[in-house]
Parts: C-alpha cells; structure tokens; sequence
C-alpha cells in the first residue's frame, strides 16, 4: 500500500500562502491573548481552589452559584464533568468548583476556600439531623470511632485492641466500598452495605443511627497557594526555554547554527499558535496542558530534523541545484513519511481526545492541535528559513556548507 | 551471518525475559502475579488517588529559637563573671534574605571589652562579635552566616525526619516526603490513598512540644485576673498559659521551667482512663524519669500541667510520685484525636512550624476514573496505530508492531526497576514515545521502498535502508533526549515525570526500532527463497 508516490510539489513557491496563515494565526492567538489579558491559567499556576463533588442527585447549580455569592464570593467558576464520566459507568452528577486565590487567602490560611465551598453546599442541602455525622463524607477513622463507641457486635469485652482493630478493619471495607467507581463516593442507602463482607444488620443499624447520607461527597481537593502556582509557571517557562536551548545546540553541533535557529522558531511557532487556540477557546492552561506542550515541542523538533536529515544528505550528493529546488525535493521525498507518521500520531492523540475523559481533555486538546501545527511547520516556517539564509547569503549560488553528517 | 543473527536473537530473548521477570516476577498464582504487578508498577497520585502537600518549613523559627538560647545564656555567662553592662536584645536585620540574627550589648564598661571578646570566642563559636559603630560601648553578636546555614539545613533534616515518622506511624504505604524547588526549604508529602485531609494536615503540621510544668495558681477566668492576682506582673520564673476548662478558655501561671519535656519522651500509646475515656499513656527515658520522680515526689498534692504547644491541655493534682510512665487524661480526648496525640508526641516535636503551600486530594473514584479513562484511550490508540502499520507495511507491518509492543515492554520494566512512578505527564512522555518510535519505523520502511525503487537487490536495499534512516533517528533521538535531559535536571514533579518516561522510552526505542526490527529483517531474509519480494 502506498499513498505517495514520488510526488513533485514545488514547496518553497507556494511558502508565502502559508507563511501568511501562520502569521496570521499568530497573531490572532496574541491579540486574543491581550485581550484576554493573558492566558486563562489553571488553579496549578494561578493558584485558588478547585472541589470535585459528586451528588446523588444532578446538582443544582445556579443554587450552589447563587450561595456562594451569599457567602461573598463571585470568582467562582462552576463546571460540570458529568459526560465524561458517564464512559467508566461512575456517576455522572460530578462537577467541578473553582474559586480564585483572591477570594481563598482572606483567612490567611489555605483551607479557607475549601471549607467555603463545603459550608456553601452544607447550606444548600442541609445540615442533616442533629447529632448525625455525614457518612458520604466520613473518613475511615470516624466511622471507626462511632462503631467502636456503639459497640454492636458486643466484641469490647473481649479486649479493647481486637475490638479497635476489628471496627477499623470494618470500617475500611465500607468506606472503601462508597469509594469505589461504581459508588463514585456516595451511597445512598445504607442497606446497600449488606453486601460488603463482614457487615451485619446490628452494623447497619448501628451506622444508621449515628450517620445519615449526605446528598453529596466532595471527592477531590486542589489548594494551591500564590507562591507555589507562581514558582511553577516561572519554571515551567524557564526549563522549557533551557531544553529548546539544549536542542539549539546540538543541532548547530550536527547541522549549521542555522537549521539550529530555524528549528527552534519552528517550534516556538507552533507554542505560541497552540497557546492561542488555548486563549481563543478560553480553555485553561493546567500542569498536563504544559506535559502537552512539552510534548509538543519534542514532536515538532523530530519532525523538522527529519527533514533537515534529508535536506543536509541531498546537499552532500547533488551539485550544482538551486537550493530551494533542493529543499523542495527533500520535503518530497520525505513528504509519504510526514504524512503517515503525522496521520498515526493524530489517530493516536484524537483517541486520547475522544476517549481519555475529563482530567486528560485539555492535554489532547493541545496535542491534536500541536500535531497538525508541528507537521505543518517543518515545511513552511523551518525549511524557509533555512532557504531564505542561503539565498541570501551566497545569493542563490550552489549551496554547499552543510558540514558532513 | 547464521550464528551472527543466532546470537542477535539470543540478546533479544534475554532482553525480553528480563523484562518480562522484572515486570511479574515468578508469580505462583494469579493472586501473586496481581501482587507483584501492583508492587512493582507505581502509579502516581493522580492516577491511584492520595494527598499531595506542598509545604514550607519555616526555618527562621529554628534560628530564632538559637539566638534565644544564646540570649538567654550570654547574660547568665556576663553575670557569673561579672561582667556589667546595661541591656542585652535581640537586634535582627530582616531587610536581607535571609535575615541577619544580632544580639546588642549595650552599656559596656570600655576596660571590660577584652573580657567579653575572650568570653564570645570561648563559648559562642558560631557568633562573631563586632563593635557597634559610633558607639564606645555598644558591641554586636552576630550568627555567623555558615553556621545560619546550617541550622537552617538542620531545621529542615530535621523537619523531615519527624514528618515521616509520623506518616509512618499513620500507616501510608509508599509515601514520598522530599525537598522540594531548589532552596526555599519547601518539601512536598506525597501519601497514596490518603484521604482524609485536615485530619493528616492537623498531625504534620502539629509542632508537638510537649511539656509538664507545674501549676502556680490558677486557673483564672481570664489573662487580667490572672494578671491582677500578681500585681500586674509576673514573677519572673513564671509564664501565663491558655488551657481550657469545661468549654471556655481559662488561664493558668506555670512554672517557666519545664520539669520535663517531649525530649525525654521513649513512647506514647493511647489508651482508656479508669472510667474508659480515651487517654494517651507515655513512658520516659532514664534521665526523664528521674527528673520526673523527683519534681513529683516534692510537689505531691500540687497541680502539674501537661502543656502541648504553649496550651494547657490538662492540669490534673499529683496523687504520688510519678517515675517513667504515666497517664495524660481528663483531655477531652475522642479516641481519634488521642491516637493523634501519641503518634505526634512519639514522633517528636518539630524544630520549626510548617506552612502549606498547596494541596491536592484525588479521591479515589477519580483517581481510578482516569486510570480507566487514560488506559481505554491508550489501548484504542495503540491498537488503531499497530492495525494501520500491518495494512500498509503488510509483513514489514509486523516488524513495527514487535518493535513497539516491545519499546513498551522495556519502558514498563524499567519504569519498575528504578522505582519510577508513573503520572498523568509520564503518560505524556510515553505518548511521544510511541509517535517517534512509530516514526522511526516509518523512516526505515519508507526508506527502504526508497531504495528498492532504486533497483536495488533486497538485501542490500533493507541494508542501505536501515543505514541511511539510522542517522535520522540518532538526531531525532538525541535532540529530544538532550532536552529531556534538562528537564530532568532543572523541572520538578510533573515536569520531571515526563522527562524520565520520555528518555527511557527513546533509548529503548533505539534498541528496538532499530536493532530488533532488524534483525526480525535479517531473519526473513536468510529464509525467503531468491528473488522473492520483500512484503513492505
């Protein structure tokens, strides 16, 4: 099978299309990027608070915004995850709570957004009986206090450390059973505990009268405090300019300083247009977004030396071509390839998109993009550059200065 | 060339088993074999769920707490030799970063100058001693900054160690407490499968001083009765702590001097008072128990209070003397926060308090959720990638799905050989892997079609195939590893999880891309008959 057979398209003639889509791109992604006054960044960078909670029931919504307003807080941002979850057949009435660092650090103290949230919801569903503890929201340990304080299998008598160890034990398996996917953290009936092993109706009647069933469970925290989401984005920005760095040097080394630069343009195109798409779309930049970008990077520059790789052997073995007729065969016959790696790494990422769920969607958003951006810009930013060197530097003349590989 | 491509085939194998028994191990039953696949895979907080705490230590607390002891011992070294002068304070320069810790003397006699310097030099060697500019009789003790430093290094060693002792002796399996960015004394706590959050917080952030001092007077209803009971002023070897009495806050005049500390201490249990309410029970050391016994047995009748962290949290009467082990009760303990109290106190106090930075809880519902999402994802990639390569490259299409399948196989084995913990980024860097190692086959094979285009024989075009795409995938590879490299060196946490998956993908992705695919090459060569076409 084969999908290109020695084609002959004359690339460099037609750069200036795509140059200009590109610089176009660019710039829409910056001005969109001012006008956003930056990038949308996640609580990992801009620090704040993020809550996870799974309801029993689809969650009211403008309920839970209009009492955090009560509470003083307007930043909040309020997002369902429930489609996504829907694949691993855990519930679906997930969403997700964000608040600003700004609204959180009132209190000096980090929890202080968290415990907003949950006293917001607590508000909302109520309290639950006087004296009840919340059982979709009770840590192994408590549960482990109030049976051992209840006593219903009668074994304190028999010594209080098997007891302690037997009600602990106890209260792993149940709380390990709520926790589980296919409870997503919530149960809604304590009869639904018969089947964990070890659980008796005098257990069940015992947790019942000390516990009842919040309506929801706050599955998942994220507090980042101003320094840490400051030092990250510093670094992140910092070591990634060292690796493109790294990169620029050992091309110069096995190249010419020239495709070094031109490869690195390449790429810093490609971050830069991604970064774009981020802003135009208002998704946020979270930690895996950078892995994404990381990624991204690594892809393009592979790309471009592939076709670097062919354009220095042409120039060894032809003489006397212009080099942009060079480059153009180089791309050519490296163009089938492109094409296939390209297309298999898009199938692969396109699968992460359409599959991955929720907490990977904003890493496959930038690696779907950043394929097709990182293929494209081999051929027109990276080989123009170099083109564009030569031509100007021996003024069309034979180029010959590609040191041997 | 037969025994040539015989012993290739024996590497190939050897390489192949290895992994195989680094990943499983030799499992007996099926139990075990999800036993040691589970043991040896370690997957990242994200992924199985657990707490992640980023924290600083505020080591300055460490330096402040020298600078008073030597405060506190200056003026009792100044005094037994009569040495006069008129104040002694503490005088720091916090503009810098760090601060600068000084201790001012003030109104020293000019002809007495001599006697301190000899008197600094001899007991205070991590103190340099400077005359206060402009001023006959000012002179300055200022810490010297190596040895700042390494009371810092201490503080956070120290920090350290006293927080993993108490994850220890919470039970987490496989926790990581390390330092964390490069010297803003920040650690980060990793505790798999944790979730209960302000509880784990309250134990590491506890600074535990523990400390039994004996009871003045008291309690008053308030500081200023307290106050008013003494004329306004405390005796100057007493102090005035908060405790509380029945629910409201009550205030005792201790004893400055502690009779013993959490320093003596060699263990602390929970356990039950006489009337069955939670309470913890602590044993001395020698030296602890004799001091102990001592102050006891002279104060039989009084009130000793047990002091946690400058609060009162008990001030029971001395019924007889007490040697090595006794009782905390009457605390308003739960079991819970009993047991709490034990596992801190055993664990020692720390030397300096803790700050969080940022905090993470994956539930483990949602941490199992991207496990399965990610892996659904990653198989259906994989597999849509590998059925595309066999209908393309028909036999050759085998080759690269050897190849890959065994890049993940090494990069699985050795994830688990180095302890290497596999994140959501390390994902990330496995992805690139497969797209560059997919690559590499594709640069081969493409090449190779090149050169069969060419009119070249079989053999010497999957030669000249394997030659000439060989350099490309040396640059390829090396590029990106020199840059992983970096982030290795310079990234922290998730950075570096991507880092590592992503080098050892790439070197694994050398061996098979190239050297196993060839020789699967090599193979089909040396049995096909002549003339036979290469299925490519």
């Amino acid at each position: 099978m084969e999908f290109f057979h020695e084609p002959k398209i004359d690339w460099m003639k037609i750069k200036w299309y795509f140059i200009s889509l590109s610089i176009a791109l660019a710039v829409i992604g910056i001005v969109s990027m001012v006008a956003h006054r930056g990038l949308v960044y996640g609580i990992d960078f801009r620090g704040g608070t993020v809550v996870n909670v799974n309801f029993a029931q689809p969650p009211k919504v403008d309920a839970i915004r209009h009492e955090l307003d009560g509470l003083g807080l307007h930043n909040e941002t309020i997002q369902g995850v429930g489609s996504a979850q829907g694949l691993g057949g855990g519930k679906s009435n997930a969403v997700l709570i964000g608040l600003d660092l700004s609204t959180t650090t009132s209190g000096n103290t980090l929890d202080a957004g968290r415990q907003t949230i949950i006293n917001a919801l607590s508000g909302l569903y109520g309290k639950g009986p006087e004296g009840k503890t919340d059982f979709n929201n009770a840590s192994p340990e408590i549960v482990a206090d109030h049976l051992l304080a209840a006593d219903p299998l009668g074994i304190e008598p028999k010594g209080l450390d098997t007891a302690t160890k037997s009600y602990h034990d106890l209260a792993d398996a149940v709380v390990n059973y709520r926790n589980a996917p296919a409870q997503g953290g919530l149960i809604e009936n304590f009869d639904s505990l018969r089947g964990v092993p070890g659980v008796t109706p005098p257990i069940i009647s015992a947790l019942n009268k000390d516990f009842y069933l919040g309506s929801y469970a706050v599955t998942n925290t994220k507090v980042v405090g101003p320094k840490v989401g400051s030092d990250l984005r510093r670094q992140a920005l910092y070591v990634t300019l060292a690796g493109l760095g790294a990169m620029l040097i050992y091309i110069w080394f096995r190249f010419e300083l020239i495709y070094g630069v031109a490869a690195v343009v390449a790429t810093f195109h490609d971050v830069i247009i991604t970064l774009g798409f981020f802003s135009l779309l208002n998704k946020e930049i979270t930690l895996t977004v950078i892995a994404a970008l990381l990624t991204l990077v690594g892809y393009s520059m592979n790309d471009t030396i592939v076709v670097f790789d062919r354009i220095r052997e042409n120039v060894h073995a032809t003489k006397r071509v212009e080099f942009s007729k060079l480059v153009d065969h180089s791309i050519n016959q490296t163009l089938s390839r492109t094409i296939l790696t390209s297309g298999l790494t898009f199938l692969a990422v396109l699968s992460l998109f359409l599959f991955g769920g929720e907490v990977i969607h904003g890493f496959a958003f930038a690696l779907v993009v950043g394929v097709i951006i990182g293929t494209y810009s081999s051929i027109f930013i990276a080989s123009p550059i170099v083109v564009y060197f030569y031509e100007r530097s021996s003024a069309g003349r034979v180029a010959s200065g590609a040191k041997a590989a | 060339m037969e025994t040539k491509l015989r012993t290739r085939a024996i590497v190939i194998l050897v390489v192949v088993l290895a992994c195989i028994f680094g990943i499983i191990g030799f499992p007996k039953n099926v139990q075990q074999l999800k036993d040691n696949l589970h043991n040896r895979i370690h997957l990242g907080l994200d992924l199985k769920g657990g707490m992640n705490l980023i924290l600083q230590v505020q080591v300055e607390d460490a330096v402040n707490i020298t600078c008073d002891d030597a405060m506190d011992r200056l003026k009792e070294e100044m005094k037994s030799k009569s040495i006069p002068y008129a104040d002694i304070e503490p005088d720091n320069d916090k503009s810098e970063n760090p601060p600068i810790h000084r201790i001012l003397i003030k109104g020293l006699a000019q002809d007495r100058s001599s006697d301190l310097q000899t008197l600094v030099s001899d007991l205070f060697s991590d103190w340099d001693l400077v005359r206060v500019p402009a001023d006959q009789t000012g002179w300055m003790m200022v810490l010297k900054t190596s040895s700042a430093v390494t009371i810092r290094n201490q503080a956070l060693e120290q920090s350290m160690d006293t927080i993993r002792k108490r994850v220890d002796a919470l039970g987490v399996t496989e926790p990581t407490i390390a330092e964390y960015g490069q010297g803003d004394f920040e650690l980060v706590v990793q505790l798999p499968g944790v979730s209960d959050e302000s509880r784990v917080k309250d134990i590491i952030q506890k600074t535990a001083l523990l400390e039994f001092k004996l009871v003045q007077d008291g309690p008053y209803s308030s500081r200023d009765a307290a106050l008013a009971q003494h004329g306004g002023v405390l005796p100057p070897d007493a102090e005035l702590l908060p405790g509380s009495e029945n629910g409201s806050e009550v205030w005792y005049v201790l004893n400055r001097v502690a009779a013993v500390t959490g320093r003596d201490l060699t263990g602390a249990e929970p356990s039950r008072d006489s009337s069955g309410r939670p309470s913890v029970q602590f044993t001395l050391n020698h030296d602890g128990a004799e001091r102990f016994g001592r102050v006891t047995g002279q104060n039989v009748g009084k009130y000793l209070a047990v002091v946690l962290d400058n609060r009162v949290i008990t001030a029971p009467v001395i019924h007889s003397q007490i040697n090595e082990s006794g009782v905390i009760e009457g605390g308003n303990f739960t079991q819970e926060s009993a047991q709490d109290l034990a596992l801190t106190l055993k664990s020692g106090a720390l030397p300096a308090s803790i700050n969080y930075l940022s905090e993470e809880t994956v539930g483990p519902s949602l941490g199992a959720d991207s496990i399965r999402h990610g892996v659904i994802a990653a198989i259906a990639g994989l597999l849509a990638v590998m059925g595309f390569m066999l209908i393309y490259y028909r036999g050759a299409g085998i080759n690269a799905d050897v190849a890959l399948a065994l890049n993940l196989l090494i990069l699985i084995a050795m994830m688990a050989w180095i302890g290497g913990v596999l994140t959501l980024p390390g994902i990330a860097g496995v992805i690139l892997t497969v797209g560059m190692g997919v690559d590499s086959n594709v640069l081969i094979f493409e090449r190779i079609r090149e050169e069969l285009r060419l009119g070249k024989a079989v053999g010497a075009a999957v030669a000249a195939g394997f030659e000439q795409a060989f350099r490309t995938i040396i640059d390829t590879h090396v590029t990106t590893v020199a840059s992983a490299v970096i982030l290795f060196t310079f990234g922290t946490g998730p950075i570096k999880g991507f880092a590592v998956t992503l080098t050892i993908g790439l070197i694994a992705n050398l061996f098979t891309s190239v050297f196993v695919s060839r020789v699967i090459f090599d193979y089909e060569l040396s049995r096909r008959e002549k003339g036979a076409e290469l299925s490519i």
